[in-house]
């Protein structure tokens, strides 16, 4: 009797865990694939990939696909796409380096003028596609070919650089260790560097996922709508801490804390707690899930549609400005093909060709996904031929994951 | 030749909950005009459906004889093949086509693939000659008016060698030359011996040219008579509307206040066409407490009315004034009106109502999102504590407020929309067809929400297509047709009737 009851209970539990798997499955999907294809590059290259300087090139090098990614998150959430990132990118660092290299003009007022060109830019693409229902694919294909146009104009073909030091640190400098204590740790863990600094946030990024996870739990157990096993909640929760802590402690141990990954880290916060956190987050997701039923219920959808548009024009200017600053030049040939790399950083993170769908948390790990595929051939000595292939297939793979578990559900 | 062409023995058609049609008859004699009346949603399309293998062969009970033999249509291109034709209310031509082109969609003059162009056009002159047009065979169809494309497609129809044509509501669009013109083609059709239904809510066009009418009423045929019995409007309007009255509808005592809103000179023109004028110099009020009822045909204007009013949401150059509390009040936009203290329930719930994939929550709270959000910093534990009152109030029947609402029924997805709009504290809602598509339980308790509305003071605007509903639940009924308001009574003296003939009276 009570040996049928434990079995029919143990049974209901391992369906429950069933059913919760298979519907948060591409959450976890998307977390196990950056850790498998980690661990496999990680083996294959001998340790090369999670190397302390391999670690902070990564990022570096994916800097500006990140912080595009957010924005465009924002876009393809609203139902649109933006095809003309890439060309604006370059056309802003372009303007960058024409105004610091050839008219020395001052640092902070070229950077303000670079963010507040890309916001028109995003504004004057945006304007035809909410107010003249102009599909946003047309409209930003030729807004691709006129910045790439412009660039080309502005820099008369040639690249222009090099940019003073005070510039490059935006995209290559590391925030200075504030903390004390540096010697001892660096004898603790037997290491050349220590950057205290870059050590403690992670200890407290960690944190910081760890509380916010816990009374996330707690809220939703206080509704009854928590289902996520607590095995699983654990596990979670300790993968993510983990490898804030054990990534951060890599970066400590080479020269700190990059600007660029500060930068991408408020960024990301920000974006995240705009869409998921506030009204205007959730307008966009009802514009995105259905337009005609958003603007019955009062929201201001071509508004909405422009200001998305805006603000993709100023992250790609914000992207930019740490591309040339990383070049240490402008060339007409910057940005070239990247607007490609960024829609399918947000579609692998899990956004919906169709609207309302996407986080940004899933664009920011699909950007670094792809990053990884890209250093890890990189490393192995793929070629370019090989490595378009695959990235093209992942990409394929990751839409039609989608697909079929939308059908299945 | 045999004398009846088509017999509709004992057709049952259920769906899931509602039994369509149920036991309906039809005899259609070799060479008549056979009218077919009803209410909306009375059965009539179901029936054509079934006829021309829309619902296949198997999917319904009883028998189709046509053509002295038992028919089992499996699909339309198997009734078209044995000469069954329908021509629906929305026209099915590509506007950027040419005339021959249309004519001969799917059913080219094609000699291994390539179409012969000579005698694609000469066809077409010699149909379109039999239709009565004098356009060229290369016009594209865009350039033709609604009338011209109406027998565009009954030339279509005949170059497939049509012995039973069909057609749904065919004047419905078209002004009072073109009808004539089009109802003069039928004539002459038959006089040529072609048999023809026709599906029309005019009864003065039914008396004109029907051989025979047969009358549907909620899936029963009711009656079937000939014109030598002598067709008259009266007795059509009988049949279609007269069923009993039973105790359907919640009871409620009226308690009516004083006026809230009041609409004057409303008038709006088409988006795309701004010389259509289809709302024209409509005005109306409502009171605190009142139920006020729209009656009309679909097609009259009433949720294009109710779109315009709402913020605009429909037409252009909208002239008219919108007055609450005797006050003219700004309605440009969606949000305005809902500020000025109004509420619009679609008619169209799943396409304008709700976000399917979104969660039952994240629908109620769309309309009045700062309400759950402090400094726009949405506060989860307000949104759920709201979504959980409306959840309780109107009885949503759903396993949590965290469900999807796609996977709610009809019922319920309604109480979702009604509990979005409830929760901005409308003084004025205005809820358009609000019992659609929805089965006779929920019906009855979204009467009840609408009377505990009116109990509570506001007013509600109430537009359906079903006559009995208004009679049942409104204090006050206005008529629209074409456009216009073409009468208003008090309930106590409203009856079907009434209605229906202010409205095929024109």
């Amino acid at each position: 009797m009570s040996v049928a009851e434990n079995t029919s209970q143990s049974a209901g539990a391992t369906a429950r865990i069933g059913s919760y798997l298979k519907a948060h499955l591409r959450e976890y999907g998307l977390l196990f694939a950056l850790i498998a294809i980690m661990a496999f590059f990680q083996i294959v290259t001998g340790g090369t990939l999670l190397r302390p300087i391999n670690l902070t090139n990564l990022l570096l090098q994916n800097s500006y696909i990140v912080i595009m990614a957010l924005g465009m998150l924002v876009v393809i959430v609203a139902g649109h796409i933006d095809l003309s990132v890439g060309s604006v990118m370059g056309f802003v660092g372009a303007l960058a380096a024409v105004m610091i290299v050839n008219y020395e003009m001052s640092i902070i007022v070229t950077m303000l003028t670079c963010v507040v060109v890309g916001a028109i830019i995003g504004g004057a693409q945006g304007y035809w596609i909410a107010y003249w229902k102009i599909p946003s694919f047309i409209v930003t294909l030729a807004g691709m070919l006129v910045f790439r146009g412009l660039s080309l104009w502005l820099l008369e073909g040639q690249s222009v650089g090099p940019f003073p030091r005070e510039f490059q640190v935006i995209a290559t400098g590391f925030v200075p260790d504030i903390l004390p204590g540096g010697e001892a740790f660096k004898g603790l863990f037997a290491v050349r560097n220590f950057n205290v600094l870059a050590f403690a946030t992670g200890i407290v990024a960690a944190g910081w996922v760890v509380w916010s996870g816990l009374r996330q739990r707690a809220q939703n157990k206080a509704y009854g709508i928590e289902d996520e096993p607590r095995a699983f909640f654990v596990a979670r929760i300790a993968i993510i801490a983990l490898a804030l802590i054990f990534i951060l402690y890599k970066l400590a141990t080479f020269r700190g804390l990059p600007n660029v990954l500060l930068t991408m880290g408020v960024l990301t916060i920000i974006y995240a707690f705009i869409t998921e956190r506030t009204v205007l987050g959730r307008r966009i997701y009802a514009l995105g899930g259905n337009e005609k039923a958003a603007k019955l219920s009062g929201i201001k959808t071509e508004r909405l549609t422009f200001l998305a548009f805006v603000n993709m024009g100023m992250l790609a200017a914000i992207a930019g400005l740490v591309f040339a600053a990383r070049l240490n030049t402008a060339t007409p040939k910057a940005g070239f093909a990247l607007e490609l790399d960024v829609i399918a950083a947000v579609f692998i993170g899990g956004a919906s060709m169709s609207g309302g769908v996407g986080k940004i948390v899933g664009a920011v790990v699909g950007a670094f996904l792809m990053g990884v595929l890209n250093n890890g051939m990189s490393l192995m000595g793929i070629g370019i031929d090989y490595q378009q292939m695959i990235k093209g297939l992942v990409l394929l793979a990751a839409v039609i994951f989608d697909v079929y578990n939308k059908k299945k559900g | 030749m045999q004398d009846t062409l088509l017999e509709m023995r004992s057709i049952t058609k259920t769906f899931p909950g509602v039994k369509a049609l149920d036991d309906v008859s039809l005899k259609v004699r070799t060479g008549e005009i056979h009218a077919i009346c009803g209410e909306n949603g009375a059965g009539k399309s179901t029936l054509m459906k079934v006829l021309s293998g829309v619902y296949p062969a198997g999917s319904y009970d009883g028998e189709i004889h046509y053509d002295g033999a038992l028919a089992q249509f499996r699909d339309i291109s198997d009734s078209e093949a044995r000469g069954i034709i329908i021509i629906h209310q929305e026209l099915a031509l590509v506007p950027l086509l040419s005339i021959a082109e249309n004519l001969f969609l799917g059913n080219e003059n094609a000699k291994g693939g390539v179409i012969d162009w000579r005698e694609t056009n000469q066809r077409t002159e010699t149909l379109l000659r039999k239709v009565g047009l004098r356009d060229a065979p290369t016009t594209l169809v865009e350039k033709l008016g609604v009338g011209k494309q109406q027998l565009v497609e009954i030339a279509k129809a005949l170059a497939k060698d049509v012995r039973l044509l069909i057609l749904d509501e065919p004047t419905s669009a078209l002004s009072e030359s073109d009808s004539q013109a089009l109802l003069d083609l039928m004539l002459e059709l038959k006089a040529q011996g072609m048999t023809q239904i026709i599906i029309s809510h005019k009864l003065n066009e039914v008396r004109r040219i029907a051989d025979t009418v047969t009358v549907i009423r909620d899936g029963h045929s009711v009656s079937s008579f000939a014109a030598s019995e002598g067709i008259t409007e009266d007795r059509i309007v009988r049949d279609m509307v007269g069923r009993s009255m039973e105790n359907r509808y919640p009871p409620r005592t009226p308690r009516i206040g004083e006026r809230i809103m009041r609409v004057s000179d409303w008038s709006v023109a088409h988006p795309e066409h701004a010389d259509r004028q289809v709302i024209r110099n409509v005005g109306f009020d409502v009171r605190a407490g009142e139920v006020v009822g729209i009656a009309g045909l679909m097609g009259a204007g009433r949720t294009e009315l109710a779109m315009s009013i709402f913020g605009q949401s429909w037409g252009q150059n909208i002239t008219g004034t919108v007055e609450m509390h005797g006050k003219p009040v700004d309605v440009s936009d969606v949000g305005r009106a809902i500020k000025a203290g109004l509420a619009y329930v679609t008619e169209d719930r799943k396409s304008l109502g709700l976000i399917l994939d979104d969660t039952i929550t994240r629908n109620i709270t769309l309309a009045n999102l700062p309400e759950v959000a402090r400094a726009s910093v949405l506060n989860d534990h307000a949104e759920t504590e709201v979504a959980e009152k409306y959840r309780k109030d109107l009885g949503i029947r759903t396993p949590g407020v965290f469900q999807k609402v796609v996977n709610l029924s009809g019922g319920n997805q309604q109480k979702v929309v009604l509990s979005k709009w409830l929760f901005v504290g409308p003084e004025v809602l205005i809820l358009d067809e609000p019992t659609r598509g929805i089965d006779v339980g929920a019906k009855y308790e979204i009467y009840g929400l609408i009377n505990d509305l009116a109990a509570a003071g506001k007013g509600v605007v109430m537009i359906s297509s079903e006559m009995p509903e208004l009679l049942g639940m409104c204090d006050r009924v206005y008529v629209m047709n074409e456009g216009a308001f073409v009468g208003e009574m008090p309930a106590s003296e409203a009856s079907q009737e009434r209605i229906m003939s202010l409205i095929v009276n024109e």
